[in-house]
């Protein structure tokens, strides 16, 4: 079990490494799908199926063409595709705040008081986990979905400001 | 498990005896992987024989739609004068295939221009493993069964999306832009069509969705989810976005053979084209079998005294029904504009799989009714969902027809 998830832990790291060093920006985008995968294989590991499954629906199968399409809508040319950073001090402010970020949340996992059970891990069947999101949870699910529906309409509007009533036939 | 003794017959235990048999030669600790092992060897061995049969099939059917008789030539190696109805072509195909040369553009993306082809096969079997094939013939029965299928054939067009980008060609390019922008389009109908049946059934494991769709027994009318309201017009739904995500005629837009040469398939040729053609249609093979678990009771016979023919035997004739289905479909319809693909996945299939909700949860919660009620829980649902057809397709194609030409009388 230890040995799998060292290669689990192994496969996430590596790929997420690789695709920061890389410089061709669909590479990295499908690397980083790699290891959006190995995320869902280390929740397989962890016997949260359910969410494994709903991980690779939404990341390798949505969120991946979300950042594809914007990878490829904002080149525009494949030459384009190679980016080196601008100029120094970019590097420097790029690498300072991902330091920061990392630091704040190493500092986070390292400080917080978990407790560990020792106990053995509970099984959680799909129908249990739906029962606790409608029922004690369903503020939550709520607060999420009203969150994403104010996403999705500003996107909308975003997207409706510059109107053009293309009629379907115009020669 | 105690079935009735008509459900227990030779037919239908001999695939899990036959098993039982083989795993018998092994030791105990070697069981379980010889097992996994034979269920993989099974599925690839009956579904690539499907798969050579079925694209003689279509290329028969098509050629009867269009008036000419299709491949009949192919005989007997060493037979000559021998014909059979061309039904040798696949394996002459498969020679063809194999034997012809491999050319990779030079300017491509030499790992993902081979690993496009590898991958778009292996999330397509992936799909296989969960969908239950007849009593007892399930690969594999996970809990989350029905997400796991959706999330492995979500994955398949990620990898159309390297075939595309790999090629380095102009047409390639815009054959995977086209095939992300229709996943992304239909995966929600396709998903939202689907979670009125687990409301109902109330869970995710497709074994058990066929379990619910169980005969009353001595009963004579099919207990399928498609006949009820919300079932009818969720399999509706459900085919309509399987078709776009099989990329099958009329949303085959990322292929789109006469205005993008052939999209994402352009520079691949010999044995990596085959793998993307057996990858359409493992696709095609997974999601009718969904379909068929889904909405018309999987291995269920339609009613309770036909139960003697073996369940995996129903499900094949189900699962091959809707592929002929589909088949028919691309001989008829015309394939859509971009923008009218897109349009009918956001405005019509969405709102409508979203109002056909709102009818399951009616019809679960009026589940007591019975009697005369029975034909006002039946109306009420049909009004719930065919009302909202009716005003939002009108309102959809408003000013659309009939189509005037500006140049021609």
């Amino acid at each position: 079990m230890t040995a799998a998830l060292i290669l689990i832990a192994l496969l996430i790291l590596g790929s997420t490494a690789v695709a920061m060093s890389l410089r061709n920006l669909i590479h990295s985008a499908l690397l980083l799908v790699l290891s959006w995968m190995g995320i869902a294989a280390f929740y397989l590991w962890a016997g949260a199926e359910f969410v494994a499954f709903a991980q690779v629906l939404v990341y390798a199968g949505a969120v991946s063409m979300i950042v594809l399409f914007a990878v490829l809508l904002t080149r525009r040319s494949r030459a384009d595709l190679s980016i080196a950073p601008a100029s120094l001090r970019r590097a420097v402010a790029g690498v300072l705040a991902g330091g920061a970020t990392a630091g704040v949340l190493t500092l986070a996992v390292l400080r917080t008081n978990l407790q560990i059970a020792p106990s053995a891990a509970p099984t959680v069947t799909v129908q249990q986990l739906g029962l606790e999101l409608i029922g004690p949870q369903v503020a939550s699910v709520l607060v999420v979905g009203v969150i994403l529906t104010v996403a999705l309409l500003g996107a909308v509007v975003l997207a409706a400001s510059d109107r053009n009533d293309g009629k379907e036939d115009a020669p | 498990m105690n079935a009735p003794a008509n459900t227990n017959s030779l037919l239908e235990r001999a695939p899990v005896m036959i098993r039982d048999w083989i795993i018998g030669f092994f030791p105990e600790s070697l069981r379980w992987p010889v097992g996994a092992l034979l269920a993989i060897a099974a599925m690839l061995a009956v579904f690539g024989l499907v798969f050579a049969f079925l694209t003689l099939a279509e290329r028969k059917l098509l050629g009867r739609a269009q008036n000419r008789p299709g491949p009949n030539r192919s005989g007997l190696p060493f037979f000559r004068g021998t014909k059979l109805f061309g039904l040798t072509q696949p394996f002459a195909d498969a020679v063809k295939m194999l034997t012809k040369e491999d050319i990779v553009p030079r300017a491509a993306d030499h790992l993902l221009h081979f690993l496009a082809p590898v991958l778009v096969v292996a999330f397509a079997l992936m799909t296989f493993a969960v969908i239950p094939y007849g009593r007892q013939l399930v690969a594999v029965d996970i809990d989350a069964g029905v997400l796991y299928f959706f999330a492995a054939g979500a994955a398949t067009e990620l990898a159309i999306f390297m075939a595309g980008w790999a090629s380095h060609n102009k047409y390639s390019l815009i054959g995977a832009m086209r095939a992300l922008a229709q996943l992304i389009s239909y995966e929600l109908p396709l998903l939202l069509s689907v979670v009125p049946v687990v409301m109902l059934a109330g869970t995710l494991s497709p074994t058990k969705i066929v379990e619910a769709q169980a005969n009353v027994p001595g009963g004579l009318i099919p207990h399928w989810h498609v006949f009820t309201p919300w079932g009818a017009v969720g399999f509706a739904i459900f085919m309509v976005a399987a078709l776009a995500e099989a990329n099958r005629s009329p949303f085959d837009l990322p292929e789109g053979e006469s205005e993008l040469v052939a999209g994402h398939l352009t520079e691949y040729s010999g044995f990596k084209y085959a793998l993307f053609f057996m990858a359409e249609y493992f696709g095609m093979i997974g999601l009718t079998g969904m379909g068929a678990t889904l909405f018309l009771g999987g291995w269920q016979a339609p009613c309770a005294f036909l139960e003697f023919i073996p369940s995996y035997l129903w499900f094949g004739v189900k699962m091959l029904s809707l592929i002929l289905f589909m088949m028919w479909i691309r001989a008829t319809l015309l394939r859509l504009r971009i923008d009218q693909l897109t349009r009918l996945a956001w405005k019509f299939l969405v709102p409508l799989a979203l109002i056909n909700l709102g009818t399951a949860a009616f019809w679960s919660r009026t589940d007591s009714w019975s009697g005369p009620l029975q034909f006002v829980r039946w109306a009420i649902a049909l009004a719930l969902i065919v009302v909202p057809f009716v005003v939002i397709g009108r309102r959809l194609t408003a000013g659309l027809a009939p189509r005037t030409y500006r140049y021609a009388t």
